[in-house]
């Protein structure tokens, strides 16, 4: 009853082939980007956009495109950690090589530059795959770390090897260095975020999306009826690192302010994405919008939780973090193997049918 | 004799007792791919665990004593007791055939007929798991293993060397013992699998699932025998690792260092995961040695990574792996 389609009549191919086909499901979307672009920023404050609403939207964009490579053209990676610091670094470069220059030129720009350094390290994907092409992506996680850490050039010779974001403006509002307020760092990533999801939902619905899902599902008959795997595979690589590499450069630029390589993206941030694509739902861009949430809110629920709810340390909170996301993945993979976006569509096939059982 | 090569042949030595260790990780892994196809990355998260809970049975840790201490407002911290180190191991073995059947019973059985890949993710899951227990249970500060293994500089090797060359080599007692212990696993574990009827069913299991299942052989029992085993080489692995630098999380690391040990050795070979390890190892070293002066030092966080994804380009299936690969 609530969310139906009778009645929702087609009349042109370009209606019906809309992103969201069901008239209730539209004008929730239309309602949340409303929400997000015209209540958020007024009732928004530092403590929400430091802890939940920024990383939320940061690494929704690294989910995006992780959930590209793996979720859709089934090449698992285990370098995302290393292609946001390709990122962060290249992101830090241009600024401080071009002042001038637009920050929000400046992060495309990063993420195209990660793009072609993931199209270098989705090379050998042409050979191998599955643990073979994870110890490939985890060559490029250790090299490039120690490369960036290792390479003065990369951090301009600073005598703490940090990269620190300076002051850059949009439309006379600063959004990187400390004078950023939480509304324009919130609405810089927000459009970021938009633009991306709207990039990724269309191309994965587009030929190259269907190229991809092709190679994932059996790359030898993909390759019989006409698709070409070195295009395929390489395209979902740059595609994904120009997602990760936009998600490192704001990470850097807007949310950290400050970063060290081996310290904000190591390996353990490569797995925390590999998290969300999981537990969100392989091959789905609701699933890396559900899985950035519970990853990003959840933690910081559980410690409110624990730490400020019944005093205990926080170190064992900590632990107890581990714990739980390890076995939330162990319970995704083995009751619900594509993740809250499969749970998700229960629930709206529930919804479509109410309060009638079939 | 000129002191470069002196030098090299130092890191060589020094490169072969590190590569025994990783050869040590790595057979944990090659046992549970060879029985189950399922790549475990928990492997160095168990040995982390092992080696946690030796520690903990030792000095008579309370387990969860922080975690009771929490939520009762109690302040329990130990028992009070010293457990010696040949009643520690057995019970520590115990507990990690223990932790083989539940992990059989909750996970493996559930996740029958998947795909490797999710198989994978799954054990990424369970290394997490794993890893909070292990802090919870035991605590997260770095503590000193002590299982009564000699340690420090080995006179014999240096005055041996000395004489040869008139410079003594620096080699650790430690190491010299792992590599002993390594090489007394893997007989016992040739002997295991090729004269007794459960080794025999485990090969029988590696080589075809179903032809096993249809002489009788229960496959759930070969699944806990084999993370049993892998339990206990993980043990192994564990008070070596603990032994030489301290029972902490970067034990869990070296999981990572054994991925291209394997690709090396290739994933269905024990004396590959030796190779490979020795390979690794001294590969390491004489690489930080030779080009440490011209591109900077710690080359050995990446450089087995490397080496693995060349040797891919040309050997996927690694040295001594089956020549069945998956190749695109």
């Amino acid at each position: 009853m609530l969310y139906r389609e009778a009645g929702d009549f087609k009349t042109s191919y370009v209606a019906d082939s809309q992103t969201f086909p069901i008239r209730f499901d539209r004008y929730g979307y239309y309602f949340l980007l409303g929400f997000a672009f015209l209540v958020m920023p007024l009732v928004i404050n530092d403590y929400w956009a430091n802890a939940i609403v920024v990383p939320f939207l940061i690494y929704t964009i690294a989910a995006l495109g992780l959930n590209i490579l793996i979720g859709y053209c089934g090449q698992l990676s285990l370098g995302t950690g290393a292609f946001m610091a390709v990122g962060a670094y290249g992101c830090y470069k241009l600024m401080t090589a071009f002042p001038e220059l637009n920050i929000i030129i400046v992060i495309v720009f990063a993420g195209f530059i990660t793009a072609s350094v993931g199209v270098l390290f989705g090379l050998p994907s042409l050979r191998i795959k599955g643990f073979y092409l994870a110890v490939a992506t985890l060559a490029a996680q250790f090299f490039l770390i120690w490369l960036f850490t290792r390479t003065a050039w990369f951090y301009n010779y600073s005598p703490t090897g940090m990269i620190s974001a300076p002051t850059r403006e949009v439309f006379g509002f600063p959004v990187t260095g400390p004078r950023a307020s939480a509304v324009s760092m919130y609405m810089i990533c927000l459009c970021f975020l938009v633009v991306c999801a709207w990039l990724a939902r269309n191309l994965t619905r587009g030929s190259l999306g269907r190229q991809w899902m092709a190679i994932r599902d059996m790359d030898i008959a993909a390759e019989i009826i006409g698709v070409n795997p070195l295009m395929a595979k390489l395209t979902a690589f740059a595609v994904s690192s120009f997602f990760i590499g936009i998600a490192g450069a704001l990470l850097f630029a807007v949310y950290l302010g400050a970063a060290e390589a081996g310290e904000a993206f190591g390996i353990d941030k490569s797995f925390l994405v590999l998290f969300m694509v999981i537990i969100g739902g392989l091959g789905s861009i609701f699933g890396a919008f559900a899985g950035a949430f519970f990853l990003i809110v959840g933690p910081v629920l559980l410690k409110l939780l624990l730490v400020n709810g019944l005093g205990w340390p926080t170190d064992l909170a900590a632990h107890l973090e581990i714990m739980i996301i390890g076995a939330l993945i162990l319970v995704f993979l083995i009751l619900e193997p594509h993740g809250i976006a499969a749970l998700w569509r229960t629930i709206k096939e529930k919804l479509r049918l109410w309060p009638f059982p079939y | 004799m000129p002191d470069t090569l002196l030098f090299a042949m130092e890191a060589t030595l020094n490169g072969l007792t590190a590569g025994v260790m990783y050869a040590l990780v790595a057979l944990g892994f090659v046992l549970i791919f060879k029985a189950s196809g399922i790549f475990n990355f928990a492997q160095g998260v168990m040995a982390l665990f092992a080696a946690l809970t030796l520690v903990g049975l030792q000095s008579g840790q309370i387990p969860f004593a922080h975690l009771i201490n929490a939520i009762f407002g109690t302040r329990v911290h130990h028992f009070g007791w010293n457990m010696p180190t040949f009643l520690a191991i057995p019970a520590t073995v115990l507990v990690m055939i223990g932790l083989a059947v539940l992990v059989e019973r909750f996970i493996l059985k559930h996740l029958v007929n998947q795909e490797p890949i999710i198989l994978f993710m799954a054990t990424i899951g369970l290394a997490y798991f794993l890893e909070g227990v292990g802090d919870i249970m035991w605590g997260a500060e770095v503590k000193a293993l002590d299982v009564g293994l000699p340690k420090g500089m080995s006179d014999t090797v240096d005055t041996l060397t000395y004489n040869w060359f008139g410079y003594g080599f620096y080699i650790d007692r430690l190491e010299l013992w792992a590599a002993g212990i390594a090489a007394i696993l893997v007989a016992s574990l040739t002997i295991f699998s090729q004269y007794t009827k459960q080794g025999r069913a485990l090969r029988a299991v590696a080589d075809d699932h179903q032809a096993a299942l249809s002489v009788g052989i229960s496959l759930r029992f070969i699944w806990v025998l084999t993370w049993s085993i892998a339990g206990i080489v993980a043990l192994v692995a564990g008070i070596m690792w603990g032994s030489k630098s301290g029972v902490q999380f970067s034990l869990s690391l070296i999981a990572l260092k054994a991925l291209p040990v394997l690709i090396l050795g290739g994933f269905t070979s024990i004396p590959g995961a030796i190779v490979g390890g020795l390979i690794i190892g001294v590969g390491e070293k004489l690489f930080d040695f030779f080009m440490s002066p011209i591109i900077g030092g710690a080359t050995e966080n990446w450089f087995a990574y490397m080496l693995a994804l060349v040797f891919l380009l040309f050997r996927p299936q690694g040295l001594f792996g089956e020549r069945i690969i998956e190749r695109v």
